[in-house]
């Protein structure tokens, strides 16, 4: 990246040039340069010009990041809000100075939703913009869809959301919560004396991998703290599935006589007409409460409440964590939409994958520091057993297998779409990829082990 | 009553308050006179106000005697402070209390105005499992009007009786449990039979057992009946959804011979009008009259949906009668476009509150509980059904598009408009997607995605039944609704619907033409 300088400026000089002339000028450049140089050519014409040439003259060139959320499409509802801060970290980041004195450029891609999509973007950013990092991905199917592509090519992705776990790549940080962080212990929860003291448990999700596999590890849990098998139900519905009659009917009859509760890991926009039937169907808080996994603020904001009160769920990071620099982060966070213009202003709210977000850029600044260099190899050794203050408390990343070691919280639901926090876990829970109950032989470790390995 | 007895008067009231709640320690208490009747006070108080300050007590027996006082002698009262206590003690604390509060307050609700509440709180006692509650449970019970809360608070002190100590009550209360059909008492009777079938049980275990497997017969053979019959709602209940959605496609694809495949995104601008409507009551109105926004959205929805189909059928649909195809592409890309103008208009989800009284459900029976929402969205689809008969079948306008439908060319010389039925007809389709948006916000959520979720289920409902008929529409809904319905509870909803995918492929193999097959000369035009 270094030696490219030279080309760069060069090619800003022309890029600034009056409009009328650009075109052709551009043409003639292309056709002198070599391929590298027309690559970083295009990028800079596409970008911000102006922003480019100012950030260049502040003390070397800038660093080019990479932002891999879907702007259109399904998940866009969801992952809007991630694009959102990660660009609010950058610009906190280039007032106070920037990394290394360098400003940092992001460059911003819409994979749309579609998972091959992804594959293509990511090879985008990693080959042609060449970044030295990338924030991005919400759905499980979109990290395994990028994963070889940074593999082969030894880019470096920070991921944010809660996920399965039963993975071990050196070229993902993962800030969001493995299984052990978020599943495991809201079901202990639920199973304790102070969490209501739960013995029967309807585990009910989604068609897809999240899911299954969460719910493979909570059945081998349950069975494991001898929980009969005839008391753990498993179901599952499409993507968009709208009709829960007969699911809200099923779990009546599994709640009648008490001591069940639902295990929801449904995504995205079935979660409406699931909590609606519930709550049309008589059901309540009180017959069988309703753990979700995937049910956050920005989630609730398209809800009816009044169905979801005093339901949980269980996350590492609410809005309403009472720290000093969570008030701080979520008045940002609302003043940042507010001036950029985006929808819905200043009533946007904060969650656990928008806060992971957002340290994730923080930890990688911090890590780019430490190690003097934005080279992926010497990153990501520094940014093992990096701390940082998030809006939700000290967290860290952990020494060897690049997950982060965080608080899990279990929030029941307001009716103003807020949680309050009814439990909190003792200081950080250390993540686990693999699970002790599927996967009680294998471990992650990047330091005295190839990644993951059998245990002896 | 003199202005100078005013004051002592709310000091007396204030102190007996403060003292009720164990706040206010008796040295603090200046006035002779407040003092006289402070004291009084207290002294009957204070086995409560002892109580719970040992509550608080690190010892498991000192807390648990608390505990149990708590609950002979407290009253509803004794709520606020219990939970501040609960706020903030420690785990263990927290524990002991929270079945106080519990029982002190579902004790209070068992007298409320509401009979959701009342219900509710006979349904929560259970779970304390204390016998005091049995009393309460039936003194509750022999007051009450409802049936439904009636049934549940004599069910919940049987299922209390369950655990009684005494065989006699046990087994009155396992065979009252079978009388009321109550499935809650199932998984405990269900525990009886199997500590009575074990070898080396005793006597009174065996007779526990033999009138729990008698209660558990007429459970089960009642729930089989009450199942069916809620298995039948739900079918007819998803029928009506698919029916409302496939309404407007079928006067379009079956009178028209346009695929419109932004017919979802009409539907979608029917629940945004409806979200609209309700921001403006929100904005604009008193809370008291919020409710009143649903019923305002339906001409809304209707005329905003209708209005945007009439400029869609003006400018895209009108130059492509005719070809098939190319109508398909353009309203695809027409629902593209709308598709992603919601998402970056109303940017994120959107939530659409359901009034009050289309929340809940009634109990129609033991065992049978029909949501308000649902009935309202079958009585909606017959409403529906019958206008457009009438409109159809019954008016002049109806008799214009039907002719135009049969033969364009002789309705034209005819001296028929067919331009302005062309238009009138997408429009009062579009209107009618609209209608289903409106109702769909009372079931599932707003969002830019909606009409991607049922635009397959409504082509598929009118290609099964038949192009063009509307009584192909009705069957095919009712009967791929039935189906899915019944299929759903063994095979679970991922497979359901692939059997019914599969089984719509096969019928049309069979039956290409639908289920009302369009007959005469313009068959195959």
């Amino acid at each position: 990246m270094d030696q490219k300088a030279p080309q760069d400026s060069q090619n800003v000089k022309e890029a600034v040039t009056p409009t009328e002339e650009t075109g052709s000028s551009r043409r003639e450049f292309l056709g002198q340069s070599g391929r590298v140089a027309a690559g970083v050519g295009v990028a800079a014409l596409l970008g911000n010009l102006g922003n480019y040439a100012l950030s260049y003259a502040a003390g070397g060139p800038p660093i080019k990041i990479g932002v891999l959320h879907s702007l259109s499409g399904t998940m866009a509802i969801s992952e809007v809000s991630l694009r959102d801060v990660v660009l609010m970290a950058i610009e906190e980041i280039n007032k106070a100075g920037g990394v290394m004195g360098r400003q940092i450029e992001a460059k911003v891609v819409d994979p749309a939703s579609n998972w091959d999509l992804f594959a293509e973007k990511a090879k985008q950013l990693l080959l042609e913009d060449k970044v030295s990092v990338v924030f991005g991905c919400w759905t499980s199917v979109s990290r395994k869809s990028v994963l070889p592509v940074f593999e082969k090519n030894n880019g470096l992705l920070f991921y944010p959301v809660q996920y399965e776990g039963e993975e071990c790549s050196r070229n993902v940080f993962y800030t969001g919560a493995a299984v052990n962080q978020q599943a495991v212990p809201s079901v202990e929860y639920l199973m304790s004396p102070e969490g209501g003291g739960y013995k029967k448990f309807y585990l009910l999700g989604t068609d897809y991998v999240f899911p299954r596999t969460t719910n493979k590890i909570l059945r081998a849990m349950l069975l494991a703290k001898k929980v009969p098998a005839a008391n753990i139900e498993e179901e599952y519905t499409p993507f968009h599935h709208q009709d829960y009659q007969t699911i809200c009917g099923k779990i009546k009859k599994f709640a009648a006589g008490g001591g069940a509760a639902v295990l929801n890991s449904i995504n995205g926009d079935s979660n409406v007409p699931f909590y609606k039937e519930f709550g049309n169907q008589g059901l309540r808080a009180e017959d069988a409460p309703i753990m979700a996994f995937s049910v956050a603020e920005d989630e609730l904001r398209g809800m009816d409440t009044s169905a979801l009160v005093g339901h949980l769920a269980a996350w590492n990071y609410y809005q309403s964590v009472d720290t000093p620099q969570n008030k701080k982060f979520v008045a940002n966070f609302k003043a940042y939409c507010k001036r950029n213009n985006l929808p819905d202003g200043e009533n946007r709210v904060t969650d656990d994958p928008i806060e992971a977000a957002y340290f994730g850029v923080h930890v990688w600044k911090q890590a780019v520091e430490k190690a003097g260099s934005t080279e992926v190899d010497k990153v990501r050794k520094a940014v093992y057993g990096q701390k940082f203050l998030a809006p939700g408390g000290q967290i860290m990343m952990d020494e060897a297998n690049q997950h982060t070691h965080k608080p899990v919280l279990i929030g029941e639901i307001l009716k103003n779409g807020q949680f309050k926090t009814i439990w909190r876990s003792k200081g950080l829970v250390k993540p686990e990829p693999w699970s002790e109950y599927t996967n009680p032989d294998k471990g992650c470790d990047w330091i005295n082990h190839q990644g993951t390995y059998q245990k002896k | 009553m003199s202005l100078a007895s005013i004051p002592r008067k709310l000091l007396v009231l204030v102190v007996f308050l403060l003292s009720a709640l164990g706040l206010c320690p008796q040295s603090t208490l200046a006035a002779d006179e407040a003092d006289h009747i402070a004291s009084t006070v207290i002294s009957s108080a204070s086995p409560i106000e002892q109580a719970l300050l040992d509550v608080k007590s690190e010892d498991a027996a000192v807390r648990s005697k608390a505990v149990a006082l708590l609950i002979e002698k407290g009253d509803a009262s004794l709520i606020p402070k219990l939970d501040a206590i609960r706020a903030e003690a420690d785990r263990a604390v927290r524990q002991a209390i929270k079945p106080v509060i519990d029982l002190l307050k579902n004790h209070a609700n068992l007298t409320s105005e509401q009979p959701d509440t009342r219900r509710s709180a006979a349904a929560d006692l259970v779970g304390t499992g204390r016998p005091e509650a049995i009393t309460w449970l039936e003194e509750g019970a022999a007051k009450e009007q409802v049936w439904w809360v009636k049934y549940t608070m004599e069910e919940s002190a049987r299922l209390i009786q369950l655990r009684s100590e005494d065989q006699g009550v046990r087994l009155v209360a396992a065979k009252k449990l079978g009388e009321l059909r109550s499935q809650n008492g199932l998984s405990a009777l269900k525990e009886f039979v199997e500590a009575g079938t074990q070898s080396g049980a005793t006597n009174e275990q065996r007779a526990l057992a033999d009138a729990a497997q008698a209660s558990i017969g007429q459970i089960d053979s009642w729930y089989w009946w009450a199942s069916a019959i809620e298995t039948m709602f739900r079918g007819i209940s998803l029928s009506s959804i698919l029916l409302i959605m496939s309404l407007g496609l079928a006067v379009v694809f079956g009178l028209m011979g346009v695929i419109n495949m932004a017919h979802g995104e009409l539907m979608m601008i029917g629940a945004y009008a409806t979200f609209v409507t309700q921001q403006a009551f929100i904005g604009w109105f008193s809370p008291d009259v919020f409710d009143w926004y649903f019923p305002v959205a339906l001409p809304v929805a209707f005329l905003s949906a209708a209005l945007f189909g009439w400029v869609l059928e003006a400018t895209v649909i009108r130059f492509l009668y005719g070809r098939l195809l190319e109508t398909l592409l353009a309203t695809w890309g027409v629902s593209l476009i709308l598709m992603q103008a919601a998402r970056v208009y109303f940017g994120d989800l959107t939530a659409v509150i359901a009034p009050q009284a289309l929340r809940g459900g009634a109990q129609v029976m033991v065992g049978v509980y029909l949501p308000y929402n649902r009935i309202f969205i079958i009585m909606l689809s017959i409403i529906c059904v019958l206008g457009i008969y009438f409109l159809l079948f019954r008016s002049n306008l109806g008799i214009r598009v039907r002719s135009v439908t049969q033969n364009r060319n002789m309705s034209a010389c005819l001296g028929i408009p067919t331009r302005k039925v062309d238009s009138y007809t997408f429009a009062f389709a579009s209107g009618l997607a609209g209608i289903a948006g409106w109702a769909l916000t009372m079931v599932g959520n707003v969002d830019p995605g909606l009409g991607q979720n049922y635009i397959v289920d409504a082509f598929m409902v009118v290609v099964t039944g038949g192009v063009g008929k509307l009584a192909g529409a009705i069957w095919a809904s009712l009967g791929i609704g039935g189906l899915n319905k019944l299929i759903e509870p063994v095979s679970g909803a991922v497979y359901g619907k692939v059997f019914i995918l599969v089984g719509v492929i096969l019928f049309l193999q069979w039956r290409p033409q639908g289920l009302y097959a369009a007959k005469g000369r313009n068959a195959d035009a």
